[in-house]
């Protein structure tokens, strides 16, 4: 894989670039090149702005929380409460434009404010995850689990489960806003994964996170501190679901706390484990997150263009996570 | 009557890389069959084939007499053959009775019935003089317990033949007499035992022929009693090594430079195994710890580098009292700690032999968070270099090392940090012998250039090679300082004796 | 790790969730009128005894060390087919409904045990192309069940009394409790999540035992899927959203490690009573009018539920570890 962070192949075997070498390297990007070469032969108008901008802009919020889960993978850990928090991002924010949670002096503070305090709020609920699987001990699934089970009821507390309805360009620039015909969100997204993948490769930290994920034992031994690495792991997965929860109700104009981030958990979890990262910790590409939400996307958006059901997408999809994962376990024998 | 194994020209590749070539092993029914070998030289890799554990790529097995290629350990054990692995291999928190009766339970009525297999389990283990309630989980017994539960569970399946693969490395010298009488019994009852071990006295006691295999061939079978130790040795290593191993070396190095000294632990007390443990190291010296498995050599080490939490006594570090919490505070304070289990402490086996070199000193290689590259690869050259690692270059991933220069690695992982004290577990297992020599005489260089060394070693001969001043540790308490002369292997082991009763009662309880 | 820590360890996480039950009811039985009354029991166990047989999958699946993620929605996929069967009658649609689970369960136990990948990852996998087949089998709507051919009792009906799902989930639990303790198949369940590789070692049928757990989770998932279709009088195919992780924290609630090797199948039962109970008591609560929640908090509370459990568990887990 191009951009593997942990290790490059041996210096001195020979380059081997038989079929399946290539199959189980770069996998991912023989994948996506696939795809659009297909979709170049037999969708109608796919090489339009059109259609990136429509395949970019339905990728955002998974690669923006995949973003965040990859890294916690990286660690050897999982985080089931991306889509309870950006319910909680989604729900909070418009409640403070609106005023509706304490009164606002001016209108452009409710704004600035309805951007920073959802994200800081998701960013403690991580913290929060963090302090659950490192002072307590849970198992990740079990400790974030807690936050999937109880975070989307707060959310539907805070709002009673009401629909809040809003038009607000200046807010909504987050996820309608284009800069020179770009959406906003995908320059957001493309910032944020260049972030991560030269945070991962180039940075102590990166490597810390890959140590620990690939032996946590010999990381506590050689120094590394286990706990504050895995601490702000999920506190960055917490501040990335809130980005993306206020790109989702910029989005919609509406944020519903029942379907803001439904399910997100696992898109983004497929996202990370077709895009190459390992599950169990220590080997973690956030480039290959981006292309696996690209080819799960584009996988569905040709079955759609060409016809097929949405349902049948999901076969689809559920067949590239295996034959993806598949082929990965193969490379790694 | 024709021999109960055969196993012919057996070939087998690891991803292109030959572990057999044309191996061969032939075990006659009721003898005790020796099969030795260093690490790496197919013992386990054939032991693991005839189990159906791998599959071989050529050659034939005959087993009483019928070609045989068992898909399953499970396949092997209905036709009469039973392992006791290296490690433990039993389910820590399920019951003994499970743990020896688990694939060949007991029914009535097509249920389980527990009277008659807790009865059962007693039985067996009273063969061993082992009397202990089969009710509770295995993981409360301590390790030579589990051990013999293991070696019950196989000769409980009824085996025509009983692989032991390392079996004694956990058991003291008692219960290696009460696991050799039960071979005995094995054997008188027409039953087979390949047996193997790196410690030759066993081997003279009790086995009959030795296969000797190096390099994935086997080179020599012979009656025990036919061949010398050093036949024995020779044959294993090859010529060259056994040359190596003779080198001329420096009978003991010198005692510190007799200051300060730059560890001094007094009294410490951690855990169950840690009561009251007290020793010094000084700058330039190699200190060996020794002591009976269980003495609480490891946790005493883990404790001073704050891997464990102390809780009463004092550790002294270069000139700092208890100020160690955590590993990063001891790796801080100039302490390096190169721990037992090199697979599950040691290496991040995904990384490349860069990054596991560096781990330790990355936070210092880096400016504002960022690693400099240049000069992680300038120094990662240098230990490669003077360390002998032998990869096909930096970015080799390091599980694909042999377990010698993967312990290298972790040796310049803490080298290059510039310690003023390395603490050193068993730094020799699993190493082959030639790298043993190489890693020992490293060490010594290494204190003669002022650098203060801590040894734990369960073998004898090793630290008293190496060590100036041995330390000795009886069940948790320092039983004894051995220092010039008494540095020898008699005197060690007359300190770890010493009182030697009470550790049995607690292993017998 | 110290013996009499490790009894009260498995102690409490055996008998603290029957003792939490236990209190929940006293509480209800105290302050609500009519919180024990036959109507409001049977309707409890009615609803209940669906999320009851999925979590007896997911109990056997957890301590062979495993995780059953596609039980939701492989129940989805159970009442959608056993909906469309039920014209024909009560048996093909409960056939049906079973058939439908177990394929999902097969297709996990081929993954995960031939193809070696992550339970976590494969049943993710199957969980999407359960829901894509039972969105396509209904065409992306309910299907209403026939109320002629006497397949709702299986969700609605009374058998001496008792609510015709209570009864298929009792006999489940007898089952399995009987399986997990009295034969060797069980034994080998507890071993392979002590170790796994020992197992393996020690002659035992890892894989097969493996694949027959995740085939019995799918069935039993298949099954809570023709109660869900019968109860409701609907074949479901967005239904089971969630059911997944509700299976886990009552298996947890409960007292078995996730981790594996240890774990009881009555504790479970206990576990979704008790965050079933919850629910109940919210409604009641709601009922006296003295303060008004909304639904909405029961996900809530049960969260903070599972959160108190588990910290419990984490804290008396350090205290043995320090102890040992």
């Amino acid at each position: 894989m191009a951009e593997t962070a942990t290790t490059l192949p041996p210096a001195q075997r020979a380059p081997r670039l038989d079929l399946k070498t290539l199959l189980t390297r770069h996998g991912a990007w023989v994948a996506l090149a696939l795809l659009i070469l297909v979709n170049l032969a037999i969708t109608p108008n796919f090489a339009t702005w059109q259609t990136l901008n429509v395949n970019l802009t339905q990728v955002c919020a998974i690669v923006i929380v995949g973003v965040g889960m990859t890294l916690v993978i990286a660690t050897g850990g999982i985080d089931l409460s991306v889509g309870a928090l950006m319910a909680i991002a989604g729900a909070l924010a418009p409640l403070i434009f609106h005023g509706k949670l304490f009164p606002l002096p001016h209108p452009a503070v409710g704004i600035a404010l309805a951007f920073i305090v959802p994200v800081l709020v998701t960013g403690a609920l991580g913290w929060f995850n963090g302090w659950l699987v490192t002072r307590l001990r849970i198992q990740p699934i079990i400790a974030t689990l807690v936050l999937f089970i109880a975070g989307r009821g707060i959310a539907q507390v805070f709002t009673n489960g009401n629909l809040q309805v809003f038009n607000l360009p200046s807010f909504q620039f987050i996820g309608l806003g284009r800069v020179f015909g770009i959406p906003f969100q995908a320059i957001l997204m493309i910032i944020l994964v260049a972030a991560a993948a030269w945070m991962l490769r180039r940075t102590v930290f990166g490597r810390q996170i890959l140590a620990i994920g690939g032996n946590e034992r010999a990381a506590r031994l050689a120094g590394i501190p286990v706990a504050s690495v895995k601490q702000r792991v999920y506190l960055i997965s917490g501040l990335l679901s809130g980005i993306a929860g206020l790109i989702v109700i910029a989005r919609n104009s509406a944020a519903d706390a029942n379907l803001v981030g439904l399910g997100m958990e696992l898109d983004a979890i497929a996202a990370v484990a077709v895009g190459g990262t390992l599950l169990t910790g220590g080997r973690a590409t956030v480039l290959g997150t981006l292309v696996g939400a690209l080819i799960i996307q584009l996988v569905r958006y040709t079955l759609l263009a060409n016809g097929v059901p949405d349902a049948a997408a999901l076969v689809a999809k559920a067949a590239i996570i295996v034959l993806a994962v598949w082929l990965q376990r193969q490379s790694y024998r | 009557m024709a021999p109960l194994l055969t196993m012919q020209g057996i070939d087998k590749r690891f991803a292109g890389i030959p572990a057999l070539r044309a191996a061969e092993l032939v075990v006659e029914r009721g003898e005790v069959h020796a099969l030795i070998g260093q690490n790496g030289a197919g013992k386990s890799t054939m032991i693991k084939i005839l189990t159906g554990y791998y599959r071989k790529d050529a050659g034939e097995i005959l087993f009483d007499g019928k070609p045989v290629a068992f898909s399953s350990p499970q396949e092997a054990q209905r036709a009469g053959i039973s392992t006791i692995y290296q490690e433990i291999n039993l389910v820590p928190y399920r019951s003994v009775t499970e743990n020896i009766c688990l694939g060949r339970e007991k029914r009535r009525f097509g249920l389980l019935d527990w009277p008659a297999m807790h009865a059962e389990a007693r039985a067996l283990l009273a063969r061993f003089n082992i009397d202990i309630d089969v009710h509770r989980p295995l993981m409360v017994y301590p390790t030579a317990v589990q051990q013999m539960v293991a070696i019950a569970r196989a000769i409980g399946f009824e085996a025509k033949l009983v692989i032991m693969d390392e079996p004694t490395s956990s058991l003291d010298e008692r219960e290696v007499g009460v696991l050799f009488d039960v071979i005995r019994q094995l054997k008188a009852a027409g039953v087979s035992v390949i047996f193997v071990s790196h410690k030759l006295d066993e081997l003279y006691a009790v086995c009959d022929r030795v296969t000797i295999m190096r390099d994935g061939r086997t080179v020599q079978v012979a009656p025990m009693t036919q061949l010398s130790r050093l036949d024995l040795v020779t044959s294993m290593l090859g010529r060259e090594l056994t040359q190596v191993l003779q080198e001329p070396h420096d009978a003991h190095p010198s005692e510190g430079d007799g200051r300060k000294p730059v560890l001094k632990v007094e009294h410490l007390a951690a855990g169950r195994k840690v009561r009251d443990v007290s020793f010094e190291v000084h700058s330039g010296e190699i200190v060996g710890l020794a002591g009976l498995l269980g003495a609480g050599r490891t946790e005493s080490v883990r404790t001073v580098f704050g891997a464990d939490k102390p809780e009463c006594g004092t550790i002294n570090f270069a000139g700092h009292e208890n100020a160690i919490a955590a590993p990063s505070d001891a790796i801080q304070a100039g302490m390096g700690f190169c721990s037992e289990d090199r697979k599950l402490d040691g290496i991040i086996p995904d990384m490349s032999v860069r990054e596991n070199l560096t781990l330790a000193l990355m936070p210092h290689l880096a400016r504002r968070g960022i690693v400099d590259e240049s000069r992680s690869r300038e120094i990662v050259d240098r230990f490669i270099k003077r360390l002998g690692i032998r990869c096909s270059g930096p970015e080799q991933r390091i599980r694909e090392l042999s377990g010698g220069n993967q312990q290298k690695v972790l040796l310049a992982r803490w080298l290059c940090m510039n310690p003023k004290l390395l603490i050193l577990d068993e730094p020799t297992r699993g190493i082959d012998v030639g790298a043993k020599a190489e890693i020992l005489s490293l060490i010594r260089e290494l204190a003669g250039q002022g650098l203060g060394v801590l040894m734990i070693s369960s073998e004898l001969e090793e630290v008293v090679e190496a060590a100036s001043r041995i330390f000795v540790l009886r069940d948790g308490h320092t039983a004894a300082e051995l220092r010039g002369d008494a540095v020898n292997e008699q005197s060690v082991m007359a300190a770890m004796a010493h009182g030697d009763e009470s550790a049995r009662e607690i292993a017998h309880g | 790790m110290n013996t009499t820590s490790l009894k009260i360890f498995q102690g409490i996480g055996r008998y603290g969730v029957l003792l939490a039950l236990l209190a929940l009811i006293v509480f209800g039985w105290l302050r609500y009128e009519n919180f024990l009354g036959a109507f409001n029991v049977l309707s409890v166990l009615r609803y209940n005894s669906m999320f009851a047989l999925v979590a007896l999958g997911m109990c056997f699946v957890i301590i062979t060390g495993g995780i059953d993620l596609s039980v939701g929605s492989t129940a989805a996929l159970g009442s959608v087919v056993a909906a469309l069967l039920s014209p024909y009658g009560v048996l093909p649609g409960l056939l049906g409904g079973l058939a439908a689970g177990l394929a999902v369960g097969a297709c996990n136990a081929f993954i995960i045990t031939r193809l070696n990948i992550l339970p976590f990852i494969t049943t993710l996998a199957t969980m999407l192309a359960a829901s894509g087949c039972a969105l396509l089998l209904a065409e992306n709507q309910s299907v209403s069940v026939s109320y002629e051919s006497g397949f709702t009792e299986l969700g609605q009906g009374d058998f001496l009394g008792f609510p015709v799902p209570a009864w298929i989930a009792l006999v489940a639990y007898l089952l399995g409790s009987l399986i997990l303790n009295l034969t060797s198949f069980g034994r080998t369940v507890l071993a392979i999540g002590g170790n796994e590789d020992a197992a393996r070692l020690m002659g035992l049928p890892a894989n097969r035992v493996k694949a027959l757990v995740y085939l019995a989770s799918g069935g039993l998932a298949g099954l809570a899927g023709v109660i869900l279709a019968a109860q409701f009088g609907a074949g479901q195919p967005i239904e089971g959203v969630g059911w997944e992780l509700f299976a886990i924290a009552a298996v947890v609630v409960g007292g078995t490690l996730l981790t594996g090797g240890v774990g009881s199948v009555g504790s479970t039962l206990a576990g979704v009573l008790l965050l079933g109970l919850i629910f109940n008591i919210l409604n009641f609560e709601n009922g006296l009018g003295w303060i008004s929640l909304s639904a909405y908090w029961q996900s809530v509370i049960r969260g903070a539920f599972l959160l108190l459990v588990v910290a419990i568990q984490a804290r008396l887990s350090m205290r043995t570890e320090e102890a040992a």
